[in-house]
This record gives structure tokens, sequence and C-alpha cells, in this order.
């Protein structure tokens, strides 16, 4: 088991979005997130990779955490392609960059700086820092965000070959990835009964921790 | 932690990075000083320990927003915050960058501004002292200030008035020594008092924060 979820509710700006949320995620699994604008993927995903408190519930993910990706990729505009790479290898304790850009087809770009990119050029830079993480669970929020058909097979074919590798992947999309071993979880089911919960004062924030 | 140390320094140097803009603004602020307050020597010596610690702290305010407002932007704050560094390692040496491209040089061109403003030749070595015990206060102090106001936008305002009052106590104890070294007074206390500062901030402040990036990252 690589990520397992239960009961967890999660909250933006104090109002609660999901509630009740169980699943779990083995090796090799993907989950797909669905559901209408403002439901709270990209909540639960951040709440998953840890960025933010959960409102109740429990979440085992892997001890040394997981890859998690936003709509910004994290790129330097003045640092070249490879050298943005190359820092998230380093941090990640990663020393070899090369798979990565072959993977999403940057091999070419390695030299050309960042701020030169195309937005869909940029975004494969961005996914290609998952493959320097080293790390089985991937969060990914809207990934396929400005690419063209031919860099979605690119990171569909990264997925599978995360997957095949005993990987695991959490995917917040609107568009069919076609990826043999995914389920969908529509989030819509989750949304917690709005007379119930509603507004949760104090919850999430900082300053009223540890008083109740 | 080196890769992220060598990637701000990197990202300093580079065009559009700041290094040097403050280093400008200390020449520009100190050289404007005889010009307001007059030619006249015996004045110039008596208040440059001031003056030079005063630039030095007003060009150090003006690069901290960049500390983590542009990673937040770009969302690297986000995934440094879910990496194996430690955000309190991240803090420490982001702070450590800022002071290598603000403070040190600060520090190797003050003697320089000095002469600009009569300083006494014997005062020199200690008000490069000061300025290399001083500044790493002021970088770590200022990262403090840009973690608290890192998820507000144009919070550049917010953070001069939030810092500008902790630089206080490194102001009075930098200058101090600055002044006494230059006039051959006793220059222990005011040593002391200035390393125990920044060597205090170093200790806590990247603790604090951590905290506070933690918090606003929510």
């Amino acid at each position: 088991m690589i990520l397992s979820v239960t009961d967890l509710a999660v909250l933006r700006g104090g109002v609660a979005l999901l509630g009740g949320l169980s699943f779990t995620l083995g090796p090799g699994e993907a989950l797909i997130l669905r559901g209408p604008n403002g439901v709270g993927k990209t909540t639960l995903l951040r709440t998953l990779a840890g960025l933010q408190p959960a409102l109740a519930g429990r979440i085992d993910g892997p001890a040394e955490g997981a890859a998690y990706s936003s709509h910004a990729d994290g790129v330097k505009p003045t640092l070249n392609v490879a050298e943005n790479l190359r820092f998230w290898a380093e941090i990640h304790g990663q020393r070899d960059i090369a798979p990565a850009l072959e993977a999403f087809d940057l091999v070419n770009l390695a030299g050309r700086e960042a701020q030169s990119l195309s937005a869909g050029q940029k975004r494969r830079l961005g996914l290609a820092r998952l493959l320097v993480t080293g790390r089985r669970l991937w969060l990914l929020d809207e990934p396929t965000v400005s690419l063209d058909s031919a860099s979605v097979a690119l990171f569909a074919a990264a997925i599978e070959a995360h997957l095949a590798q005993g990987g695991a992947a959490v995917i917040a999309t609107h568009i069919g990835l076609g990826l043999a071993h995914a389920r969908d979880l529509d989030l819509a089911v989750y949304r917690p009964d709005p007379g119930a919960a509603g507004t949760v004062s104090g919850a999430g924030d900082p300053f009223l921790e540890g008083i109740a | 932690m080196r890769a992220l140390l060598l990637r701000d320094l990197r990202l300093a140097i580079r065009a559009g990075g700041g290094f040097g803009l403050s280093l400008a603004f200390f020449l520009i602020v100190t050289t404007l000083v005889p010009f307001g307050v007059g030619p006249e020597g015996g004045t110039l010596a008596r208040i440059a320990p001031g003056i030079l610690w005063l630039g030095a702290l007003l060009s150090c305010l003006l690069s901290l927003d960049r500390i983590f407002a542009l990673d937040r932007e770009d969302g690297s704050l986000d995934l440094l915050a879910t990496s194996p560094a430690p955000m309190e390692g991240v803090v420490a040496i982001k702070a450590a960058a800022h002071w290598l491209t603000t403070g040190l040089p600060l520090t190797f061109v003050a003697p320089a501004l000095g002469l600009l403003l009569n300083l006494a030749p014997s005062g020199y070595g200690w008000l490069m002292l000061s300025l290399a015990i001083g500044t790493p206060a002021l970088s770590l102090i200022g990262a403090f200030g840009a973690a608290l106001t890192v998820g507000l936008k144009r919070g550049g305002l917010l953070l001069s008035l939030l810092v500008l009052p902790l630089y206080v106590p490194t102001l009075i104890y930098g200058a101090e020594l600055a002044r006494r070294g230059a006039e051959g007074l006793p220059v222990l206390t005011p040593l002391l008092m200035l390393a125990g500062i920044t060597l205090g901030t170093a200790a806590l402040l990247p603790f604090a924060a951590a905290a506070a990036i933690r918090v606003n990252l929510r």
C-alpha cells in the first residue's frame, strides 16, 4: 500500500470542501480525481502533499513524502532547462537528469533559458521534475494544461512507466489519459452536507490551534 | 542544500537578479549625504559610521522581498516544502545567499565610501568588522520578515515596516562599534553585543521563519 486515506475531510479558507473521503492506492495504481471546478481537487492534493492540514481523518502516505506538481512549475526563467532540472534532482539527492530530459523530449532544449520556452515546453520541464524526485507517489494537479496531444502522449507514457515500476499517482485532470490501471474518483459525492458543515470557525487557523 | 545556495547565488548574479542593485543604492545614498549635510570634514567624520550603517541597512532592505516572493510566485516554495530539504535549512540557506550577495559586498566597498565621508583611516578596519559581523543579522531578520509577508500581494511596504524596527539593535551596536573603533575608544562591549545579536538571530529566526512559511503556504 502506498497511500491510504481514511475518512478525510479537507478545508479551504475555513470552509469544509470534502468530507468522509476514504480510498487506498497500491503500487501500479493511479487515481483520477473528477469533479466540477471548486469541488476541492487542488485542496485535496495539497492536503495529501502535506502543504495544508486536514480537517479530520488520516492520511498514511510513503515515509519519504510525495512528489507534488501544481499549476506553477517552479521553473526559474533565468536558468536553462538542464540547470532547472539539475537543481531539483540535487535537492532530492538524485544525480542523473538525462532520463528525465529524454522522457519529455527536452534533450534539444537542455541549453535553452527557461524564459524563452513556450508554455507547453515549460510545462514539460515542470513534469520532467517528477522523474528526478525519485518518489513513488505522484500528486498531479491538472498536469496536461497547455500540453499538445503529442506531449500528452509523452506524459501518459511517463505515468505508465512510473506505475510499471511500482509507483502510484493521484491525478486531477479533465481529459482522458488512456491509463490502463486508473480508477476514477468523483469528488462531487463527498461534498459535505451544506446544512451540517458550512463554515468551520477557527479550524485551520494556526493561532487557534491547541486551544479547543 | 548546497544546490539551493548555488541556485540562489546564480539567480542573483544573472540578469534581473538584483545583485549590484543594492550595492549601487548603498553607493548613491552615502554619496548623497555630503550634499545634504555639507562638505565640512569634522561633521562628516563624526556621522560617517552612522551614515554608512544606515546606508547598508537600507540597501539590505531593498532586496529582502525577493528572498521568498519569487519562489512563491513560480511555485518553487511549494515544491521545496514537499522536498526532503527541511524548511528551516531552506530559510537559513536563503538568508546566507542574501548575505553573500548584499552584506558581504557592502562590507568590502564600505571603506571606499568611508573615504568619501572623511572617516578616520584608523576606523576602516572597525567599520568592515562591524559590517561583517552585523550584516548577517540584517539578512536573517529580513528573511524572517519576508517569510511573514510571503503570502501577501505587494507585501514589500509591510515588510519594511515589520523589519526596520527589528533592525534597531543591530544598527545601534554596529554603528557604535564602527564609531568607537574610529575614535580609538574601547570596542569590546558593542562588539560582543553585535556578535550576540547575529548569533541569536541565526539560532532562532530560521525556525520562526520556517513556521511562518508553513502557515503562509496553507
